[in-house]
C-alpha cells in the first residue's frame, strides 16, 4: 500500500494543476483583486483642478454612486483610454470624476484641453499621497463608490468598450436596484 | 517552402518515435530480436529529422524569413546574427523544438555508447525515451508549431525580447535543458528495470554516468541563468526564488539525493526501491517545470505566451508519463529491502540523512511554488510565499547536510569506526573556528558572515584533510579515482558556494542615489564618481550611456559603463555595467533622468559592492565540474564479467520475471 503513496500524491498534485489550467481560463490572472472592494473608500478631499481653492471631499460626495477614474497627462494608457471615456462617460448615468495622479496642473489642463475632458470634475493629486490609500498601483485605475461612500468595482488598467458594457454598466445597473 | 520542409521532418520524426517507442518494447516483451533491432535505426532516424527541422528554423531566422510566424515575431532586420540563432529557443515554439532536439541528442548518445548494454534493456531503455519523444513531438505539432505562416508576410519583424539579448542567454536555455532532458535517461533506465523486474544491481552503475552528467549539466544551466539574472536585470540579486527558477531548482535538488543514492545501491545494495523513485521524481520534476512554464498558471517574470489548450496538453501528457510510472513502480517495486545492512554510523546512513533533506527541500520549493495556485483552490485568496519562506527553511534544511558533510568521505560502508571521525571533528572543527574568530575582526561582528567563514572552512578542511588522507595512504594512481575526485570538487563547490553567499548577502552595500556630473558617492569603501551621461548606439538599439569612474583611497580601480538600451519599438533595457572581482564585484545601474528634457543633468543611480559574490557561481561551477568528472569514470564504462551472464540470459524469462 505504501508503494502506492507517490501515486496517490501525484494525483492530488494533477489535480491541483488542472484546477489551475480551469481558473487561468476563467479568470484574468494577472488582477489583483483589491482588498478594499466592498470596503468604505478612504476619506479624502483633494483640490479641484479649475479652481484649486474649491476641494471635493468623500463627504461631499455622499448619497448618490460615482465614478472616480485615476489618469494622467504622462500616462500612455490614459490616452487610450481617453476616447473610450470621451464616447461613454455620458451613458454611464452617474457622475464621473477624473483623479489627476501625480501630474502637474498645468500639464492636465493642456491635456484635457487637448483631448477633451470627459470628466464632471477633475480633482488633483498632485503628490499621490490620498493615491496610496485608495491602492492606486498606477494609472490608469477605475473605482465605482456606492451612495453610501463604498468601493463597489474596480478596475486596474484602461476601460474598453466591452469592460464598460461587460462590467461596469452591470455593476451601475446594480447599485440602482439596490437603491431605494 | 523550407519551412513546410521543417514540418514535413517532424512528422516523419515522430513517425520514428512511434516505431522507436512501441516497437522495441513489443520485442522485449516478446523476444523478439528484430524488433528490438528497431530501437537504434529508428532513434538515429528521428534524431536526424529533428536536428534537420532545428536546422531549417536557424535558417529562416538567418535570413530572416519572416513569412514564418515565428521567426516574424521574434527577430527584425537590426537583430545581429548570434541574436538571431538564440531567438529559435527565445521564445515557446522554438525552445519546445530545442528540448526535443535534445532529448534526442541524449538517446543518440546512449545507443552508440551502451553497446554494452543488454539489449533487452536497452530496448527497453530506447522505447521509454520514445514515449516520451512522442510526446513532445505531439506537442509541438497540434498545439506550437513553430513553422506556422504568416501571410501576407510583414516587411520587418518585431523584436526578440530585449532582456534575453545577452550572450548569458544564448547558452542558458540550451545548457538547462541539457540537464532537465538528461535525467530523462536515468528516467528510462528505472522504467526498463520495473518493466524487466530484474532487481539486478547492474542497471544502476549503467545510470550513474547519464544522472551525473545530466545533473552537472544542469548545475551549469542553473549558474548561467543566476549569473544572467544577476547581470541583466539590474537590481543585483542573483536568486529570486522565481517559479521558473524555482522549476529547474526542484530536479537539481531530487538530481543530488539521486546521485548519492545510486552510489548506495551500486555498491551496497541497499536503497533500490528509494533509488527507482528518485530517479522518477527528477524526471517528473523536469517535467513538471516544463508544465509550469509553459502553461502558464504562474505568472513570472519569465513571461511566456500562455495557452490553455497547451497547459491542457502537458498536464495529460504529464498524467500518462509521471502517473504511468508511479503506477508501475507501486506494482513492480522491489517488495523486500535488499543490500547489505548497515550500521548507525556508516556512510549509509549519512547519505540517507542527506537524502531527506534534499528531497524534504525539493518538497518544501514545490509546496511554496505551487502556494498561490492552493490559496485559490482553497478560496484563500491571492497569496504567495516569496524569498522569507524560502530563505528561512532552505538553509534549516541544508544546515544539517553541511553539517555532516566532512565526515561523507571518511565514513565507511556499512559499519563505520568513530575514533577517526573524531579526528575530522576536532580538526575541521578547530580551524572553523579559528576563522571565524579572525573573520569576526574584518566583518564587523556580522553573524551571518562569520557563519559563512565557519561553515564554509568547516566543510572545505574536512575535503582537503581527506584528499591529505589519500594521498598519504595509497600507491600513486590509485588515489583519486575519478568518481572520487568528482565527488570532491563538488564538496569543494559547497565550501566556495557557502562563502558566496553568506558573504555577499551580509556585506553587500546598496545606495540608490541621485548623482550630477563631478559628484562623488562612497560604497563600502569605494568612491564612485559620477561623470555624465552620453548618447550611444548599437547594432539594434540606442543608449544612453553613463560614466562613473571608481576610486578606492584615490587610487583608480575602473571606469564604468551602466547603459539605460532602447530597443526596436521602445523597448527600454537597463544593462547594468559589473566590474568583477575575486573578492568584491561592483556594480553600477543607471536609473532615471531627474529631468527627463536634461540628460546631460543629474540621474538616480543605483551603487553596489558585493564582496564575494562571484563565488556563488565559483561554487556553482565546482560542482558541475563535480558531476562531469565523476561521470567520465572509467569503471562506468568498462564491461565486467558479472555482467555477462544477463546479456545472454534469454529475454523472455527475464520479462516474465
Amino acid at each position: 500500500m505504501s508503494r502506492l503513496l507517490p501515486f496517490f500524491a501525484f494525483v492530488l498534485l494533477a489535480a491541483l494543476l488542472g484546477f489551475g489550467i480551469w481558473w487561468n481560463s476563467s479568470h484574468d490572472p494577472t488582477a489583483v483583486p483589491s482588498p478594499l472592494i466592498n470596503k468604505p473608500a478612504p476619506s479624502f478631499a483633494l483640490p479641484m483642478l479649475d479652481q484649486p481653492t474649491h476641494s471635493v471631499s468623500k463627504e461631499s460626495m455622499l448619497g448618490k454612486p460615482y465614478l472616480v477614474n485615476v489618469f494622467a497627462s504622462w500616462c500612455f494608457a490614459c490616452g487610450e483610454e481617453h476616447p473610450v471615456l470621451m464616447a461613454e462617460s455620458k451613458s454611464l448615468g452617474i457622475p464621473v470624476i477624473g483623479y489627476d495622479y501625480k501630474d502637474d496642473p498645468n500639464d492636465a489642463k493642456a491635456w484635457l484641453a487637448q483631448h477633451g475632458n470627459p470628466y464632471d470634475t477633475v480633482i488633483t493629486d498632485e503628490s499621490g499621497h490620498t493615491a496610496i490609500d485608495f491602492g492606486v498601483y498606477g494609472a490608469p485605475e477605475t473605482f465605482l463608490i456606492d451612495g453610501k461612500g463604498v468601493i463597489r468595482y474596480k478596475r486596474i488598467g484602461p476601460l474598453t468598450p466591452d469592460v464598460i458594457t461587460q462590467q461596469l454598466k452591470p455593476a451601475i445597473a446594480a447599485l440602482e436596484k439596490e437603491a431605494p | 517552402m523550407t519551412p513546410e520542409l521543417g514540418q514535413l521532418a517532424l512528422i516523419l520524426a515522430l513517425m520514428l518515435a512511434l516505431a522507436q517507442s512501441i516497437l522495441p518494447l513489443v520485442g522485449a516483451w516478446r523476444g523478439n530480436r528484430a524488433l528490438m533491432a528497431v530501437a537504434r535505426p529508428a532513434a538515429t532516424g528521428q534524431a536526424v529529422f529533428v536536428a534537420l527541422a532545428f536546422v531549417i528554423l536557424v535558417w529562416a531566422f538567418l535570413h530572416f524569413d519572416f513569412s514564418v510566424q515565428y521567426v516574424a515575431d521574434n527577430s527584425n532586420l537590426q537583430l545581429p546574427w548570434y541574436y538571431r540563432i538564440a531567438a529559435v529557443w527565445g521564445a515557446h515554439e522554438g525552445s519546445m523544438l530545442l528540448w526535443v532536439l535534445i532529448l534526442n541528442v541524449w538517446t543518440v548518445a546512449l545507443a552508440l555508447l551502451s553497446r554494452q548494454l543488454p539489449e533487452v534493456f536497452l530496448s527497453r531503455v530506447l522505447s521509454v525515451l520514445g514515449i516520451i519523444s512522442v510526446g513532445f513531438l505531439c506537442f509541438i505539432l497540434f498545439t506550437s508549431n513553430p513553422f506556422g505562416r504568416l501571410l501576407p508576410m510583414p516587411p520587418d519583424g518585431a523584436d526578440l525580447n530585449p532582456v534575453l539579448q545577452d550572450p548569458g542567454m544564448t547558452f542558458h536555455p540550451p545548457v538547462l535543458y541539457m540537464g532537465y532532458v538528461g535525467f530523462s535517461v536515468a528516467f528510462a533506465f528505472s522504467i526498463a528495470a520495473l518493466l524487466g523486474g530484474s532487481m539486478e544491481q547492474a542497471w544502476v552503475r549503467w545510470a550513474r554516468p547519464w544522472t551525473n552528467a545530466a545533473w552537472g549539466f544542469l548545475s551549469c544551466g542553473i549558474v548561467a541563468g543566476s549569473w544572467w539574472a544577476y547581470a541583466e536585470l539590474g537590481w543585483g540579486g542573483w536568486w529570486f526564488w522565481d517559479p521558473v527558477e524555482n522549476a529547474s531548482f526542484m530536479p537539481w535538488l531530487v538530481g543530488v539525493a539521486l546521485i548519492h543514492a545510486q552510489a548506495v545501491t551500486e555498491k551496497r545494495g541497499s536503497l533500490r526501491a528509494w533509488t527507482i523513485l528518485l530517479s522518477l521524481f527528477a524526471f517528473s520534476l523536469s517535467l513538471l517545470g516544463t508544465f509550469l512554464v509553459r502553461s502558464g498558471i504562474l505568472t513570472s517574470v519569465h513571461a511566456f505566451a500562455s495557452d490553455p489548450r497547451r497547459g491542457t496538453f502537458i498536464l495529460c501528457f504529464l498524467a500518462v508519463v509521471v502517473g504511468g510510472s508511479l503506477l508501475l513502480y507501486a506494482l513492480r517495486a522491489p517488495k523486500v529491502a535488499g543490500g547489505k545492512a548497515f550500521a548507525l554510523i556508516s556512510r549509509e546512513s549519512a547519505i540517507l540523512i542527506g537524502n531527506l533533506m534534499f528531497t524534504v527541500a525539493a518538497a518544501m520549493v514545490l509546496l511554496g511554488t505551487l502556494f498561490p495556485l492552493l490559496g485559490d483552490a482553497l478560496n484563500m485568496g491571492k497569496i504567495s510565499v516569496g524569498p522569507p519562506y524560502f530563505g528561512l527553511l532552505f538553509p534549516l534544511l541544508m544546515s544539517p547536510v553541511v553539517l555532516l558533510l566532512p565526515f561523507g568521505p571518511y565514513l565507511r560502508w556499512g559499519n563505520s569506526d568513530v575514533p577517526v571521525l573524531k579526528q575530522v571533528l576536532v580538526r575541521a572543527g578547530i580551524a572553523a573556528a579559528a576563522c571565524a574568530v579572525l573573520a569576526a575582526f574584518f566583518v564587523q561582528g556580522q553573524l551571518k558572515a562569520i557563519a559563512g567563514v565557519a561553515t564554509a572552512v568547516w566543510v572545505g578542511v574536512g575535503v582537503v584533510l581527506y584528499v591529505i588522507k589519500r594521498w598519504r595512504e595509497m600507491p600513486p594512481g590509485r588515489r583519486y579515482p575519478a568518481e572520487m575526485a568528482g565527488m570532491l570538487l563538488a564538496h569543494v563547490g559547497v565550501a566556495i558556494f557557502l562563502i558566496g553567499v553568506l558573504l555577499s548577502e551580509s556585506l553587500s552595500v546598496t545606495r540608490d542615489v541621485r548623482m550630477a556630473p563631478g559628484q562623488v558617492a562612497v560604497v563600502g569603501g569605494y568612491e564612485f564618481r559620477f561623470d555624465g551621461v552620453t548618447q550611444t548606439v548599437g547594432p539594434n538599439w540606442h543608449a544612453e550611456q553613463g560614466v562613473v569612474t571608481v576610486t578606492r583611497n584615490g587610487a583608480a580601480v575602473a571606469v564604468m559603463h551602466p547603459q539605460k538600451r532602447t530597443y526596436a519599438h521602445e523597448q527600454v533595457q537597463t544593462e547594468s555595467s559589473v566590474d568583477p572581482g575575486i573578492t568584491r564585484d561592483l556594480y553600477v545601474a543607471l536609473g532615471e533622468p531627474m529631468d527627463p528634457s536634461h540628460i546631460e543633468g543629474a540621474w538616480a543611480l543605483r551603487l553596489y559592492t558585493k564582496p564575494f559574490i562571484r563565488w556563488i557561481w565559483g561554487g556553482g561551477l565546482f560542482m558541475m565540474l563535480g558531476g562531469f568528472v565523476s561521470a567520465a569514470d572509467r569503471r562506468f564504462r568498462v564491461k565486467r564479467e558479472a555482467d555477462a551472464p544477463q546479456t545472454i540470459a534469454t529475454p523472455v524469462q527475464e520479462s516474465q520475471a
